[in-house]
């Protein structure tokens, strides 16, 4: 870990002498992302204050370019790194550009009063999160997705190496939540930024992340790629998910399946099923499905809905066995539901399967 | 634009002090003219009574409204910015109150002639009991996490210090009690230019030491964790702005017994003069506020219902706590 930008070794963390969190050995490399995700409750904020030297570690080192992080002074240390934390910030009379200049603290002199050249990185880094059409509005009037972008503006400005962020996109909208993360992995490559935050979207964390920490109960579970990471049945493990399921493929969650045995076989394939399989899920019914090849868009939330499916790899035939199997679960069941009429000519044995169940009553609700 | 806006914004703050101690100096049961002062101040003119009546009660005592109310209102702002709270004061938060019982226990038990306590000793004796009720607000502060919860404890502080001042005063003799009733009611009367010299000496260090402390209190009003990630020592601060704001409550106190709301009102109307919260502009600026209003104040107590004169705190009350209520309707709205 020694060669990483930022890295721990055996750091321990938690509060008031009672560890949260033990054993962390992990690193990044500046213009990488570093993203911690876990449970609620788990200690990625107690981790990002013990990184921001806010809180003081319980045992292990904390090493920022090779230094010991203990050996930073307060001025030294605010030139190096910056947070954006989930504390709310409650302004009086002060403008989105006051907040950010609050950033160059660090640069100013004795009463703070900011020089040419602080004004102009003051702009820039509004302009770099495009702030500047409400640059001169109340803190307090703006929206939640604005205020995200105000903070960060405040922690460029410090100039620093490291920026941590905890739970930055947590009461963002869809649309501000890939505009924040895609601003801040534009900022990562282009200022060579180490930048560790927490997330509770995985399915965004395996996207934007370089590096990810999986955070468990005690200590750190897993670190590494998100290739790495998102390994099958390992997140719904992590969270210590009862009902429903997670798929690390497509970072998708499913609600829990229908109890029972099938009372509906769904013939799907080729991405026509998944929205039936749901609507059975909301009304209860156990189903059965087939068949499906396992690179079908069907196929995870078949896996994670259906009472029973069959499914075949993807670059095989599908061949009688398979058939046979299908064959006898449509006719265990009921009803019959087919999600489609056409067929691409390596699979006969579907054509084969919407002529058995066109004999079928349909499923009605 | 906001320089402008500062600019003139301090000129009608000076502009206003200043014409607030003349007229303090000029009225009253004896009308002075304004040459006729002018005359006397530099040495020429002859008329004893008057000469005694300017130099001996009335400047004293406009220096003494203009010097604590400065400090009334600088310790509001610190006190306001401590918290995040826009209602939170000396009075508020029972630090009047902890200061005033001590200043009672000194006037009727240590001191056998209530009249010649010296100033440094009141000061003295009213920062213990402001540190003392400083120290139980903020033992608060630690276990309760909501600040409205914090600020009725701080009142049900003052009520406790003003119950045990009035047990002391029960007890007391006759002669002490006088003096005591006198100022526990909170009046700038009966200044002298030695209370006037101890007063200054320790309100101008005290303020010029948190205007040098103005950058981290800037940091401090976006919370501690952005402070602290600025490099703020947060520790110091923290003990300073109580320290600091403890003294400038004992200070006014000591002299003119406990004076309500101009710790929360001149701060906020300041704050709304000059659009911005900036402690580099607040702290001169709040001093400034808090002079002009209570040297207006007194001028009322004076001479609203003369001869007979009003407590300080009925008139600073009459006028602060519609502000207060203002600001509350205001949160509610935001």
């Amino acid at each position: 870990m020694a060669d990483y930008y930022v890295s721990t070794k055996n750091l321990s963390v938690g509060y008031h002498k009672k560890t949260v969190l033990e054993h962390l050995t992990f690193g990044v490399n500046r213009g990488e992302i570093l993203t911690l995700i876990g449970p609620n409750g788990a200690g990625k904020s107690t981790v990002l204050k013990s990184l921001a030297k806010q809180l003081k570690p319980i045992a292990g080192t904390v090493y920022i370019d090779g230094k010991d992080l203990t050996g930073f002074g307060r001025e030294a240390l605010s030139k190096t790194l910056a947070v954006v934390f989930t504390q709310r910030l409650r302004t009086e009379l002060m403008t989105c550009r006051d907040v950010v200049s609050a950033g160059r603290y660090p640069y100013t002199g004795r009463f703070g009063i900011l020089g040419a050249a602080d004004r102009q990185k003051v702009e820039e880094a509004m302009a770099l999160v495009r702030i500047m059409p409400f640059a001169d509005e109340d803190f307090t009037k703006i929206s939640d997705g604005q205020r995200q972008r105000v903070l960060l503006a405040r922690a460029i400005c410090q100039e620093p190496d490291i920026i941590l962020l905890d739970e930055p996109t947590s009461h963002l909208d869809m649309k501000h939540k890939v505009e924040f993360l895609s601003l801040l992995q534009r900022m990562a490559r282009e200022k060579r930024l180490s930048v560790i935050m927490s997330l509770h979207e995985l399915d965004l964390a395996g996207k934007v992340s370089d590096k990810i920490m999986c955070v468990g109960t005690h200590c750190v579970e897993r670190f590494g790629t998100p290739r790495e990471v998102f390994e099958e049945d390992y997140i719904k493990a992590l969270f210590g998910v009862k009902t429903g399921s997670f798929d690390e493929a497509s970072c998708g969650m499913e609600l829990e399946a229908p109890k029972g045995e099938p009372k509906v076989f769904v013939l799907a394939g080729a991405a026509s099923g998944q929205e039936t399989f749901r609507e059975l899920q909301r009304k209860g019914v156990a189903f059965a499905t087939g068949i499906l090849y396992e690179n079908d868009m069907d196929f995870p939330v078949a896996k994670a809905l259906a009472a029973a499916y069959v499914g075949t790899a993807a670059t095989q035939h599908i061949g009688r066995d398979r058939f046979e199997q299908a064959k006898a679960l449509a006719q265990k069941c009921e009803y019959a539901i087919c999600c489609r009429d056409c067929f691409a000519p390596w699979e006969p044995e579907n054509r084969e399967l919407y002529d058995l169940l066109m004999h079928k009553p349909p499923y009605s609700k | 634009m906001r320089q402008t806006r500062s600019i003139f914004a301090f000129a009608m703050l000076t502009v206003f002090v200043f014409v607030m101690i003349v007229l303090n100096t000029v009225t009253g049961s004896v009308q002075i003219p304004l040459a006729d002062i002018v005359e006397l101040l530099v040495g020429r003119g002859s008329d004893a009574t008057a000469y005694s009546i300017v130099w001996q009660i009335r400047l004293p005592r406009a220096c003494a409204a203009a010097v604590l109310g400065g400090a009334l209102a600088l310790s509001g702002y610190l006190l306001q910015t401590f918290f995040h709270n826009p209602i939170a004061g000396p009075f508020v938060l029972g630090i009047s109150s902890g200061a005033k019982l001590t200043v009672a226990l000194l006037l009727v038990l240590v001191a056998d002639n209530a009249v010649n306590v010296s100033s440094v000793a009141m000061i003295a004796s009213a920062f213990a009991g402001a540190m003392l009720a400083m120290g139980v607000v903020l033992i608060m502060a630690r276990v309760v996490d909501k600040m409205s919860m914090l600020i009725v404890g701080g009142v049900m502080i003052g009520y406790i210090c003003s119950a045990v001042t009035d047990i002391i005063v029960t007890f007391a003799d006759d002669s002490d009690i006088v003096n005591l009733h006198n100022w526990s009611k909170g009046s700038f009367s009966g200044i002298t230019w030695e209370n006037v010299t101890v007063m200054s000496v320790t309100v101008f260090v005290t303020a010029a030491v948190i205007f040098l402390f103005s950058k981290p209190i800037s940091a401090y009003q976006l919370g501690e964790t952005y402070a602290q990630n600025m490099g703020v020592n947060l520790k110091l601060l923290r003990m300073l702005l109580v320290l600091l704001s403890s003294v400038l409550a004992a200070c006014i106190t000591a002299f003119a017994g406990p004076v309500s709301f101009v710790g929360i009102a001149v701060p906020h109307l300041v704050k709304r003069l000059f659009g911005t919260t900036k402690p580099l502009l607040m702290i001169p600026a709040c001093f400034l506020g808090g002079s002009a209003f209570c040297l207006f104040c007194d001028l009322l107590a004076r001479t609203a219902f003369a001869p007979t004169e009003m407590s300080i705190s009925t008139v600073t009350a009459v006028f602060g706590a519609p502000i207060v209520i203002i600001i509350l309707l205001r949160k509610q709205r935001a």
